[in-house]
């Protein structure tokens, strides 16, 4: 039978009277809790936006045609030569074409399919923009500017002007701010573009784009997508490129397969294209994690190091303790109890400076040219953050305070009544 | 007359550094209210006996019965209870828990028994206190009073859950010879008026002397 009431008072009057060393304890989890709260919420906050960055306007799976060369040559259809070994040297890729064929009815397919947010059609092209004699290469994509809005978050990426003024005005253009800037055209002006075919298009300027990225923004404009269908003098069916966004991010490396084998076209899912990006979340998951163990590991040797002393201490507390009827597990729940309770505290103390510490930092201005919508730094304050520090406080506490604990109930009373 | 205590060929073996036989066949009772002393050399295995019937010490050959009920192989929880509940003891250092009262000390035992309410052990406590003279320290810190009152405040310990023995190992050997006079003659008047067992181990012939019996001992054997 435990009577937790006198294990309790006699810890509590251990804790008490040895308050500074209590105290030092406790601070150990306070900081190890305190900064693993900090770490974690920033740094998956600073993950996210970074990965924001990329994953909002990039499409989760990426349908085109590819210009490559075909997979079987002619000769190894040839029945003649079907056993024998053929060398085919300098191949080239097949003559395609770069439009989607039946781009309009795959769309629809796609959208019907419960797994899809949506699919949003694009014509890509090299244009130049003409700056009197100067010619400037660059790309220009035609698209549905609300659509694009709504699942790509294009409005973030658009400093001056809005989606909207693109979509109502005909002939327009959102043009890279890098271009403006090269040409020194503000929001009214028009520009001439002229596609690789020739002829010359005026288009109206309604916004500028700012991807963050100074290269992409230098060579990158947008249009509607029926203004570049008619610069190219294709006809409304002409799409080069499918974007799906998906509900679920996992789901797109199988859809994307599936696209793949049904229509003969190249499919990118966002797994494969930024594999990079899964890789640096991962290592700086890593190294929070890492580094927030390491401290609650010096905190918990802190902690098995006070009670070892205590332990020491109270030798003679302790055999007197088992003398008059304690029993060993009495004498390790006491110890036990006064490591739980160190771990308590400390980690409430140290969940209330994350949580304090991250609000902070919170507040703190982060302006960067490379994601206009961002003005403070991240953070990302979850509660699962919480009960994880809290339970890795108990943990280690726990633990710290197993091994001089076990050395107490194992004290032999006669041999320290004697010994004196 | 029932026996409260009483030992059955008792063997213990030293096994480090050397093999060596400490105590040889011992057996013998105490009486309810008897006040009993056990005298000897140093070394003769006195205190080694004390703390075998003490049943803090299980590691002997041999048969212990305790009002007559067999607690030789019992496990420790079952033999901390049987400590708790019908074993008083005092030592020759008074061992107070230094951090807590007077008070506090003497209620540790009946706390942890837990039979009674918290207010019934203060009033029990304060009792025991009174018996013994030194209700004016309840409220001190237990580091801070003398050898002599210590000693019986660890005696006042050593009554609150009315044990059926009390054991002593030399609880005067450390005391000027007017707190030992007290202390003997505490032990005599609880022997007397409440009829409580005592066993003492000890030095001192003229506190030997006062005792009902002398348990002589010599080479780990008990001399009759």
């Amino acid at each position: 039978m435990v009577n937790w009431n006198i294990i309790l008072s006699i810890a509590k009057t251990h804790l008490l009277t040895k308050i500074k060393q209590t105290a030092i304890a406790a601070l150990g989890v306070t900081f190890g809790i305190g900064s693993y709260i900090t770490l974690v919420c920033f740094m998956t906050g600073l993950n996210t936006m970074l990965d924001n960055l990329v994953l909002n306007q990039t499409p989760h799976i990426h349908i085109y045609n590819e210009i490559e060369p075909s997979e079987k040559q002619p000769i190894s259809l040839y029945d003649n030569l079907k056993e024998s070994f053929n060398v085919v040297h300098s191949i080239k890729p097949k003559l395609s074409q770069k439009k989607i064929h039946n781009g309009l009815p795959i769309i629809k397919f796609l959208e019907k399919d419960d797994a899809v947010r949506g699919a949003l059609p694009q014509v890509k092209t090299q244009i130049f923009y003409m700056a009197g004699s100067i010619e400037l290469a660059g790309n220009l994509t035609g698209i549905n500017p609300l659509s694009e809005v709504e699942l790509f978050n294009l409005g973030d990426y658009i400093v001056e002007g809005s989606a909207e003024a693109l979509h109502n005005t005909d002939n327009s253009i959102l043009l890279g701010i890098g271009i403006a800037k090269k040409m020194a055209l503000k929001v009214g002006d028009r520009v001439q573009v002229s596609p690789i075919k020739g002829g010359i298009f005026p288009l109206k300027i309604v916004g500028f784009y700012q991807s963050g990225i100074a290269d992409l923004d230098a060579v990158q404009s947008f249009s509607n997508i029926k203004t570049v269908q008619r610069i190219l003098g294709e006809a409304n069916n002409y799409i080069t490129d499918i974007n799906v966004k998906l509900y679920d991010i996992e789901n797109a490396l199988p859809l994307a397969q599936k696209i793949e084998q049904q229509f003969d076209l190249k499919a990118i899912d966002i797994k494969t294209a930024n594999a990079q990006f899964e890789t640096g979340t991962d290592i700086r998951n890593l190294i929070t994690y890492a580094v927030s163990i390491t401290l609650l590991i010096v905190a918990g040797f802190g902690i098995y190091n006070i009670l070892n002393m205590l332990i020491y201490e109270k030798m003679n507390d302790i055999a007197i303790l088992k003398a008059i009827g304690f029993s060993g597990k009495d004498v390790q729940l006491i110890f036990m109890s006064q490591a739980m309770i160190i771990g308590f505290v400390g980690g409430v103390l140290g969940l209330l400076i994350g949580y304090g510490l991250s609000s902070l930092i919170a507040t703190v201005p982060f302006e960067t040219e490379a994601i206009p919508t961002v003005k403070t730094y991240p953070i990302n304050i979850q509660p699962s953050f919480f009960i994880i520090g809290f339970s890795f406080a108990m943990l280690s506490t726990f633990l710290a305070g197993y091994l001089p604990s076990k050395k107490a109930k194992k004290i032999d009373p006669v041999k320290i009544i004697r010994g004196l | 007359m029932t026996t409260v205590l009483e030992a059955k060929h008792i063997n213990k073996y030293f096994k480090k550094p050397v093999m060596f036989h400490v105590l040889k066949d011992i057996n013998f009772q105490v009486k309810k209210g008897e006040f009993a002393s056990i005298m000897g050399k140093s070394g003769c295995g006195k205190s080694t006996l004390l703390y075998i019937l003490s049943t803090m010490d299980t590691d002997y050959e041999g048969e212990l019965y305790l009002d007559n009920k067999l607690i030789s192989g019992s496990d420790s929880e079952h033999l901390s209870y049987m400590r708790n509940k019908h074993i008083g003891f005092v030592f020759q250092f008074h061992y107070l828990l230094s951090e807590f009262t007077i008070l506090e000390n003497v209620m540790l035992p009946a706390k942890k028994l837990g039979e009674k309410s918290y207010q019934e052990i203060e009033h029990d406590a304060m009792d025991k206190l009174k018996m013994l003279n030194i209700e004016h320290l309840a409220k001190k810190q237990a580091s801070r009073v003398s050898g002599g009152e210590k000693q019986r405040v660890a005696i006042a310990r050593a009554l609150i859950n009315n044990p059926s023995i009390i054991m002593g190992d030399e609880p005067t050997g450390n005391l000027d010879s007017h707190n030992a006079e007290n202390v003997f003659n505490i032990f005599k008047r609880l022997s007397e008026e409440e009829d409580l067992s005592l066993l003492i181990v000890t030095h001192d012939e003229d506190f030997a002397n006062k005792t009902d019996r002398i348990i002589q001992m010599e080479d780990g054997k008990i001399l009759l």
